[in-house]
C-alpha cells in the first residue's frame, strides 16, 4: 500500500510524534518499504514560517498545553505549568534544539558499575554498550551532518565562543572547540550553510540546522510509504484480547476522534507525554497503564543537571550574534569523583535575547541587582551547563488531577535535585565563573535551570523486565509490538545533549523492527 | 474628554506580541492639570499626561491615580535609568485593560496600590521621595499576589518592546539582514 493510509489499515506502523525519535524512525522504516503513519499533535510550520522573535516563536512552537509540577525544584515555583520548554509541531523539538551532537562516553552506558551505589539514586547499566551503538552513531552523524565528523569543518567561532575559548585556555582546559553540531558548516543535503543568524532555538529559518521537519519527514514522504498527520493528538493506545497493541485513538485536525489501526505502535512523544500516554491507556488487562508491569513507567525522570553562567565585561561582546551553542568545553565531562560528585558535565556557549534573558536570568528577581545586568546586555557572555543527573524513582511523571482540552489527565512532573546534582552544579558554576574571570569579567552570575529541554528516562531501557520498561531495542518488555522511540528510553542521562543518541537508537530500532517484521515475530 | 484614545493591548503571557507604542504625538489640548510632583500628570478628564515625553494615555477602568502610581512602582521594580516613563506606561497599561473586564483584577490592583499608599504614610507612595525608601517598602510586600501580578506582567510587558531592545543594544530579528555572517558575529578585537 502507498500513503495515505486508511484508518482501518492494520498493516501500518503508527508512530506517535515526529521529532528526533519519531521522525527518524518513520523515515528509516519508509526507506525500507514499510508503511508508516506518523501522528503529530502539533501543526506543520515550514522553516520559512519561523520567526526571529523569542516570545512569538514560543507561541508558535512550544508545547503550552496544561501540565502541572511538584517537588523542590525551582521550576515548580517559577514556572508551575511549564516544566519543559519543548515543542508541539511537526519536527518536534528538533525545530528548537541547539544542534549539539555528542556521543555518550563508554562509561556512561555503565553508570551503576562505574559510579557504584549512590544513595537515593536508581542507577542501572544500559543493556547496550558504546561499542554496540557505535555503528549507529556513525550513521546518525552522517545523517545529521555533524561538524568535526566525517571531514566536515567546524563552525566558525562567534564572539561568545571567543570569550569561552580564551577563558578556558587560561584555565588550562584542552578540549575546547566550536562543538560537534548538526548545523551545516558547508552547504550539504540540499540545505544552506549556517549564516550566523542567532535564533537557533526559534527554528532555523535557513534550514541549516538539522530538523526532521525538513530532512527525515519529506524524505520519508517521498518514498510514498509515509504519511504525516499534523494536529493529531493521540489520546490512547488500544490493545486486543491477546494484549498486543492494535491501534490508537486520536483527535484529528477537525477535533473529531479517530481510530487508526496498527501492526506496530511506536511512542515518541518526549519523556513527559510518552509515559502520560501509556498511563492514560490503562485497561482492565493493564490497570496500571500499558507496559507498566515493572511500575517504572514515568519514574526515573531526568532533566540533566543544568544551569548557566553569565559574565559581564567592560567591553562589548554581542553574544547573541551567530550560532547559539557552537562552543564547548569538554574537560569536565569525565567521571572523576575527586571533584566531590560522580559523573561529569559539559560547558556550552548559550545566549538569550532580551525578552528571554528577562524571563530566565533570575526568575522572580527584581531591583537594580537584576536590572543592571540587562543594562550591560551587549557586554555579556553566556554559557550553559549540562551534566549527568541521577535517576531517582521519586522523580516522576504521573497523572495529575488536572485535565486537558480533551478531558484526559495531564502530566504532573515531580522533581527534586539529588545531592550529586547539587554538588555538580556548584562545581560547574565555579568553573564557569573562573573561565569568565580569567578574561576579565567584572561580574559573573549563576543562573538557575530553565524549564527542561532534555527530558529523559521515564520509560527506561533495562536488561531485566522488572527494572525498566523497554529492552535494548526500545521494545516494551510487556507488549512485543509496542516500542518507545524517544529519550524516555534512556537508562541514564550521560553528560551529553541527547539528540544524537536518540537518532542513533531510532536508526537501530528501525533495523530491528524491519528484521522482526520480516521474521514475522511482530 | 481627552484627545487620545489609546487602545493598546499587550499580553503578559507566552506568545504575546509586543504592545504598540503609546502615541508620541504632542498632547496639545488645553486641560486643567492636577499639579503633581512627578513628570506624569492626571488631567481633569482622567487622562495621564507626560508633557516632557509628549505622550498621554486614557485610563479606562482603574483610577487614574492608580495607574500613575503603578507606573512609578514599575520603574522601582525594574529600574532602567535610560528607559523613559512611556515604556513603563505601556508595560502596565494591560492592568487597566484587564481591569475593564475583570473585577477581581481591578480589585487586586486598586487594593494593592491603596495598601501601598497607606503603608507609605502621608503623601502616599508617590510622596516618598527616594527610590531606596520606596524599594524598601516594596520588599515588604514582594510575596503578595498584587506585587507578583505587577512584576510578572512587567517581564513580558516591559522587556518585549522592540523599542526597549534598541535601548539595551539588542538587535532583534536578523534573518532579513542575512544573519551576522557579514555583520560582526566574530568582531571582538579585545580578547
Amino acid at each position: 500500500m502507498a500513503a495515505p493510509y486508511d484508518l482501518n489499515d492494520g498493516s501500518v506502523v503508527v508512530i506517535i510524534g515526529s521529532g528526533a525519535g519519531g521522525g527518524t524512525l518513520g523515515n528509516e522504516l519508509a526507506q525500507k518499504g514499510i508503511d508508516v503513519v506518523i501522528l503529530e499533535a502539533g501543526s506543520r510550520h515550514e522553516y520559512e514560517d519561523f520567526v526571529n522573535d523569542e516570545w512569538a516563536s514560543f507561541g508558535q512552537l512550544a508545547w503550552t498545553d496544561m501540565r502541572t509540577t511538584s517537588g523542590s525544584w525551582r521550576v515548580h515555583k517559577d514556572f508551575p505549568n511549564l516544566p519543559a520548554w519543548i515543542v508541539k509541531a511537526v519536527g518536534g523539538s528538533t525545530t528548537h534544539w541547539a544542534g549539539a551532537s555528542l556521543r555518550f562516553q563508554e562509561h556512561e552506558f555503565k553508570a551503576r558499575t562505574t559510579y557504584g551505589h549512590v544513595a537515593g539514586a536508581n542507577l542501572l547499566d544500559w543493556p547496550i554498550t558504546l561499542a554496540e551503538l557505535a555503528p549507529w552513531y556513525d550513521k546518525a552523524e552522517a545523517k545529521l551532518g555533524v561538524t568535526l565528523t566525517n571531514g566536515l569543518p567546524g563552525l566558525p567561532g562567534n564572539n561568545n565562543f571567543k570569550i569561552l575559548k580564551a577563558g578556558a585556555d587560561k584555565l588550562g582546559y584542552k578540549e575546547v572547540h566550536t562543538g560537534r553540531m548538526a548545523i551545516n558548516s558547508v552547504q550539504r543535503d540540499d540545505r544552506n550553510a549556517c549564516q550566523q543568524t542567532g535564533f537557533c532555538f526559534q527554528g532555523c529559518k535557513w534550514g541549516a540546522k538539522w530538523s526532521t521537519l525538513y530532512t527525515e519527514i519529506p524524505k520519508g514522504e517521498a518514498t510514498g510509504r509515509m504519511e504525516v498527520r499534523p494536529n493529531s493528538h493521540v489520546l490512547k493506545i488500544e490493545h486486543d484480547a491477546s494484549g498486543k497493541a492494535s491501534g490508537v485513538v486520536y483527535v484529528d485536525k477537525d477535533g473529531k476522534q479517530q481510530r487508526q489501526k496498527a501492526r506496530i505502535v511506536a511512542v515518541a512523544g518526549n519523556s513527559i507525554e510518552s509515559p502520560r500516554l501509556l498511563l492514560n491507556s490503562a485497561s482492565s488487562m493493564f490497570p496500571d497503564g500499558l507496559a507498566n508491569s515493572s511500575g517504572q513507567v514515568g519514574r526515573n525522570y531526568m532533566r540533566h543537571m543544568t544551569a548557566s553562567v553569565y559574565g559581564v565585561f567592560d567591553k562589548p561582546v554581542h553574544m547573541y550574534r551567530g550560532t547559539t551553542m557552537a562552543g564547548i568545553v569538554q574537560d569536565e565531562a569525565r567521571h572523576d569523583d575527586s571533584r566531590g560528585f560522580v559523573a561529569g558535565y559539559e560547558l556550552e556557549t548559550l545566549s538569550l535575547g532580551i525578552p528571554f534573558m528577562a524571563a530566565f536570568l533570575n526568575p522572580g528577581g527584581w531591583g537594580r541587582e537584576f536590572t543592571t545586568v540587562l543594562d550591560s546586555y551587549t557586554h555579556m557572555a553566556g554559557m550553559w551547563i549540562v551534566g549527568e543527573d541521577m535517576p531517582q524513582e521519586t522523580n516522576r511523571v504521573s497523572l495529575s488531577g488536572a485535565v486537558d482540552q480533551h478531558g484526559l489527565p495531564v502530566a504532573n512532573v515531580h522533581f527534586d535535585d539529588h545531592p550529586n546534582d547539587i554538588a555538580m552544579r556548584n562545581h560547574a558554576w565555579a568553573q564557569g565563573r573562573a573561565i569568565y574571570e580569567a578574561v576579565g569579567a567584572t561580574r559573573t552570575l549563576p543562573t538557575p535551570p530553565y524549564p527542561s529541554t532534555h527530558n529523559l528516562g521515564t520509560n527506561r531501557m533495562s536488561a531485566r523486565a522488572q527494572d525498566g520498561v523497554v529492552n535494548q531495542w526500545g521494545q516494551t518488555h510487556d507488549i512485543g509490538n509496542l516500542f518507545i522511540s524517544d529519550g524516555s528510553q534512556f537508562t541514564t542521562g550521560g553528560a551529553e545533549n541527547p539528540t544524537l543518541t536518540i537518532v542513533a537508537l531510532a536508526i537501530r530500532q528501525a533495523d530491528y523492527i524491519a528484521k522482526e517484521m520480516s521474521a514475522k515475530t511482530i | 474628554m481627552t484627545a487620545h484614545h489609546d487602545h493598546h493591548h499587550h499580553h503578559p503571557h507566552p506568545g504575546g506580541k509586543a504592545p504598540a507604542a503609546i502615541s508620541r504625538r504632542r498632547f496639545l489640548q488645553r486641560s486643567s492639570e492636577i499639579a503633581i510632583g512627578t513628570a506624569i500628570a492626571v488631567t481633569a478628564g482622567g487622562t495621564l499626561l507626560n508633557s516632557a515625553e509628549a505622550w498621554a494615555t486614557e485610563v479606562k477602568a482603574l483610577k487614574p491615580e492608580t495607574l500613575r502610581t503603578l507606573i512609578a512602582v514599575a520603574r522601582d521594580i525594574y529600574p532602567h535609568d535610560r528607559i523613559a516613563d512611556r515604556f513603563y506606561a505601556i508595560a502596565v497599561k494591560s492592568h487597566d485593560d484587564t481591569a475593564a473586564t475583570d473585577e477581581g483584577h481591578k480589585a487586586l490592583i486598586e487594593t494593592g496600590i491603596a495598601t501601598l499608599d497607606t503603608a507609605a504614610g502621608a503623601g502616599g507612595y508617590l510622596g516618598m521621595q527616594w527610590e531606596a525608601d520606596r524599594v524598601a517598602l516594596l520588599r515588604t510586600i514582594d510575596d503578595t499576589a498584587f506585587f507578583q501580578a505587577v512584576r510578572g506582567g512587567l517581564v513580558v510587558g516591559l522587556y518585549n518592546q522592540p523599542d526597549v531592545w534598541t535601548i539595551f543594544g539588542y538587535e532583534g530579528e536578523s534573518y532579513s539582514k542575512g544573519g551576522y555572517i557579514d555583520r560582526g558575529f566574530d568582531d571582538i578585537d579585545w580578547i
